[in-house]
């Protein structure tokens, strides 16, 4: 039985060594390329006496960042990605979580890296990636490896302001991927048109399907995301013929009327998620391409990736709302209500090896999500707690109602208001403040109370968040809006925001 | 002219956007950015800007979308 997610590259290597594998706009590494690198890593990491931790990945997007996550698979550690975009406050926080003892950098990056609060020592890719492996050591390693050894630690949003660290273990991400290519129908026939970042875990959709296959993931360049009309003509020219994007990167072409001009020619797949996709969007779509496969995709991290999916076969009726639909196969959705008992319409849990191990260097919590199954009292068995509310249709198909607590997503960015907010109150000049998120306009709107000018604020936050989380708009108040029994009264806020927007 | 330096300045308030000529070069506007912008000149202006417009030229600095506003209002 497999137990090692690079089984697939080492099977694959064999069957199409000279196969294109990861390529960006310009360039690109075969299967071959990526398993010598990816040996070459991991063999460096064991003379180094690095195993069994975690080991920073801090590179631009590319071909090169995908294989270093291999490498520190192939050493026996789990990668943790770090964006070059994001503010050094956040990383340090990251690092302090993690406490790595090496970074691997690419060129840009390591000048940035000298900036850090860490011992970590910071490597060159390419000082790394050409050595000789050392094949008795990495066998040995090999041979050693548990499936429920982690792999990769991803950091997502955290309502007090500190990220958390979701690690994830071969097992988990080894079934999601069994489980993904199932639904989605991936074959060695695949070409992915990456949009999503690598710093998170919405990128497995093509990492692992690519060397399970022997497929082709291009990673498009993040500007095209911008330019719809040069952004189809890139899916033409690569021939990509499947994508699994974020709903914002979708809309984006169709509501600028880029059809009107050019039509995607190769795609048959479209899998997207993270976000309601506007019915009228997503007829466009539709329409346009009607052979072609939808697929809603739902899940969080702590899920790895996607739990449950649903294929879109039809048109929707604008009010309507796309399901999330039924689990993948291997994983149980529980619909909780307040006292733990099984309810038409409740809490989403996930059972099953889908969910992650839980929060690195963080016990607290993860003991508020990953709980003890309420319905099992005879043997331990972990389920996630997503804080998400759903229900059931009459068909028996999952829909998303609302979430439990202030966690909105945002462009394809799940994001925590109190991270946001706990960031902006600890600027000077700021008494308080809170954020509330405009679903009609999708923007983050954040209300404050302090001395202190809007640009002034913009640019101080922008040392410390990244800049999905930045506010799109912002009003400073005389005295902040309270409930009677002395909360900040949020819905009053969005109230007087929404009403802004119509007057002006 | 004014009236979408406003339109970008609540977008951006921290950005000079009588100066800069990098908007989209620099990565100061993004996508998001983008489809808000066209959806508020569209409401304002009353042009729709379609995707062949939608390159980085138009977008660089203010003055150059604005010389395209004024370029579909005439069509």
């Amino acid at each position: 039985m497999q137990n090692h997610v690079l089984d697939y590259l080492d099977d694959i290597v064999k069957k199409c060594p000279d196969k294109l594998a990861f390529a960006n706009e310009k360039e690109g590494l075969t299967f071959k390329e990526v398993y010598e690198q990816t040996r070459s890593i991991g063999t460096y990491l064991h003379k180094q006496g690095i195993y069994k931790e975690p080991v920073i990945v801090f590179m631009n997007k590319h071909p090169k960042t995908i294989t270093a996550f291999f490498g520190v698979i192939e050493g026996g550690c789990f990668y943790v990605p770090i964006d070059e975009q994001m503010p050094v406050a956040r990383i340090n926080l990251i690092l302090d979580n993690v406490k790595p003892r090496l970074m691997i950098c690419d060129e840009k990056t390591v000048k940035r890296a000298a900036e850090f609060e860490t011992q970590a020592k910071a490597v060159l890719y390419e000082d790394i990636a050409h050595l000789q492996a050392d094949d008795e050591a990495l066998r040995e390693i090999r041979d050693k490896a548990i499936d429920t050894d982690p792999i990769y630690i991803v950091f997502t949003s955290g309502s007090t302001g500190v990220p958390k660290g979701v690690a994830a273990c071969h097992r988990s991400v080894l079934d999601y991927i069994e489980q993904l290519c199932d639904v989605l129908k991936f074959n060695e026939n695949t070409v992915f048109g990456n949009q999503t970042p690598l710093y998170f875990d919405a990128c497995l959709k093509e990492l692992y399907p690519t060397l399970k296959f022997g497929a082709t993931t291009y990673l498009i360049p993040k500007g095209l995301f911008m330019m719809p009309l040069k952004l189809v003509e890139f899916l033409n020219e690569k021939k990509i013929n499947t994508v699994c994007w974020v709903v914002s990167a979708l809309t984006m072409i169709s509501s600028l009327n880029t059809f009107e001009k050019v039509v995607p020619q190769y795609l048959h797949t479209i899998a997207f998620g993270s976000e309601v996709f506007p019915i009228k969007q997503f007829n466009l779509w539709k329409t346009t391409l009607p052979e072609a496969d939808f697929v809603n995709l739902y899940g969080p991290t702590e899920g790895t990736g996607m739990c449950c999916y649903y294929r879109a076969e039809r048109l929707f009726e604008e009010g309507e709302s796309i399901p999330i639909g039924r689990p993948f196969k291997n994983t149980e959705i529980l619909l909780l209500d307040e006292n733990n008992r099984l309810a038409d319409t409740g809490e989403l849990c996930i059972r099953g090896t889908s969910v992650t191990l839980g929060y690195y260097n963080n016990p607290e919590k993860t003991k508020e999500a990953y709980v003890q199954n309420p319905l099992n009292t005879a043997y331990p068995e972990i389920i996630y707690r997503t804080g998400d509310i759903a229900t059931r249709n009459e068909a028996g198909e999952l829909l998303f109602v609302s979430r439990k607590d202030y966690q909105i997503k945002h462009m394809g960015h799940r994001i925590e208001l109190g991270e946001i907010e706990a960031n902006v109150n600890a600027l000077t000049g700021i008494k308080t403040c809170a954020c509330v998120y405009s679903k009609t306009d999708e923007k983050i709107v954040l209300y404050y109370v302090g001395d202190k000018d809007k640009a002034t604020l913009i640019k101080d936050l922008r040392d410390k968040l990244p800049r999905y989380m930045l506010p799109n708009d912002m009003e400073c108040l005389d005295a902040m809006l309270y409930t009677p029994n002395g909360k900040i009264d949020r819905k009053a806020l969005l109230a007087r925001y929404e009403e802004m927007k119509q007057t002006c | 002219m004014d009236r979408l330096l406003e339109i970008l300045s609540d977008l951006h308030p921290e950005i000079d956007f009588e100066e800069c000529t990098t908007l989209i070069d620099d990565g100061i506007l993004d996508s998001f950015d983008i489809v808000s912008l066209i959806s508020e000149i569209n409401e304002e202006y009353d042009v729709v800007i379609s995707a062949e417009y939608i390159v980085p030229e138009n977008f660089n600095s203010a003055e150059a979308l604005y010389a395209l506003i004024e370029k579909l209002e005439e069509e």
